[in-house]
């Protein structure tokens, strides 16, 4: 082999190289990012299917959490319900999706039980471990079991609420270290949108 | 005299509110300051507690038990928030009480977590504890039970 045809190789080699690195590099990052959220289809609080798309033209914000949770999750749901009385009429439009990432433990029948707490709007939504999995997918939500000494266990988990507009996409999050006011004034906007 | 009176029954009525308020232990060098726990909610068998310990001693200690008739474990639990994700940790091991310090468990930080919670616990009542450290030994306390939804801790009482 001539010593240019070498050379020549080297320098295709080190661009295709350079372009392939450009191109690994670029992903996940810009505008070609995939949205959060997507479509969900569960079972509601009375064993009954349910469809995001039902609320086609409502705003709803999800929240993923389990009834074992001590804090964020009764927190979270309280929130809401206070948030929802302190707006009024206006928030009637608004559901709230309760998604358990403990779908073992929390059946429709314990879910109906436990949203019953809190008042507000809100649906109470399980389904098969692959399910679950699949809208927390969708929304990058993370969760984990972790194991208790008494032979049970706890979760790790993602304690974000999305809102979600009236197109069913994504508008905006609340964390959890965010106050009372702060959920009125996002949830007021949400509504507003 | 009878202004006077008045005033010592207010100042004995008062003083009785603040400890019934504020319910203290002791143990050893140990103090334990207003243990109290969330109401149960209906649909859930869990619940949290909370208390502040003060070590007044010049050794470290270590809560290593908390036992209760009302649930199967009473467990110290650490959470702690990594973004967005609320991470929970048993600390096997106990909780560490150093000499000279306070430590306080509170919402959304240490807590004693109740797994399997075998009755209801309402607003306003009371429920049976029993804390064990390493050095001091066993403590029988009570725990106040408060709404559902309480978040402070002592610095707001």
């Amino acid at each position: 082999m001539s010593r240019r045809v070498l050379s020549i190789l080297v320098v295709v080699v080190a661009v295709s190289a350079a372009a392939l690195a450009y191109l690994y590099l670029n992903q996940g990052s810009g505008p070609a990012a995939v949205p959060i959220g997507g479509p969900i289809r569960l079972t509601d609080q009375d064993g009954k299917s349910f469809d995001s798309a039902s609320l086609d033209g409502k705003p709803y914000a999800v929240f993923f959490g389990f009834t074992h949770c001590p804090d964020a999750c009764p927190t979270t749901l309280s929130e809401i319900a206070r948030t929802e009385d302190e707006i009024g009429a206006p928030a009637k439009e608004l559901t709230t999706l309760f998604v358990t990432v403990d779908p073992e433990r929390d059946t429709p029948a314990v879910l109906k039980d436990y949203i019953s707490n809190f008042g507000g709007n809100t649906i109470a939504l399980s389904g098969t471990p692959e399910q679950v999995a699949e809208v927390a997918k969708a929304y990058r939500v993370f969760y984990k079991k972790v194991p208790t000494s008494d032979g049970g266990y706890t979760m790790d988990h993602t304690a974000v609420l999305y809102l979600m507009n009236r197109d069913g996409k994504f508008a905006d999050v609340i964390a959890y270290s965010e106050d009372h006011d702060r959920y009125v004034e996002k949830i007021k906007k949400l509504l507003a949108e | 005299m009878r202004v006077l009176r008045t005033l010592l029954i207010l100042a004995f009525v008062g003083f009785g509110a603040a400890a019934a308020a504020a319910h203290e232990y002791k143990v050893g060098e140990l103090e334990i300051v207003h243990p109290w726990a969330r109401a149960t909610l209906k649909g859930s068998d869990v619940a949290d507690g909370f208390m502040k310990i003060i070590n007044h001693g010049s050794t470290p200690d270590r809560l290593i038990a908390v036992n209760v008739e009302f649930a199967k474990a009473g467990q110290i639990h650490d959470m702690k928030m990594e973004g967005d994700v609320m991470k929970m940790q048993e600390l096997t091991g106990g909780l560490e009480i150093p000499a000279g310090a306070t430590v306080e468990l509170k919402p959304k930080s240490l807590h004693v977590m109740f797994m399997g919670v075998n009755q209801e616990l309402t607003p306003d009542t009371v429920v049976d504890g029993e804390l064990t450290f390493e050095k001091a030994g066993k403590v029988k306390i009570e725990f106040m039970i408060e709404p559902a939804g309480t978040t402070h801790s002592m610095d707001n009482m």
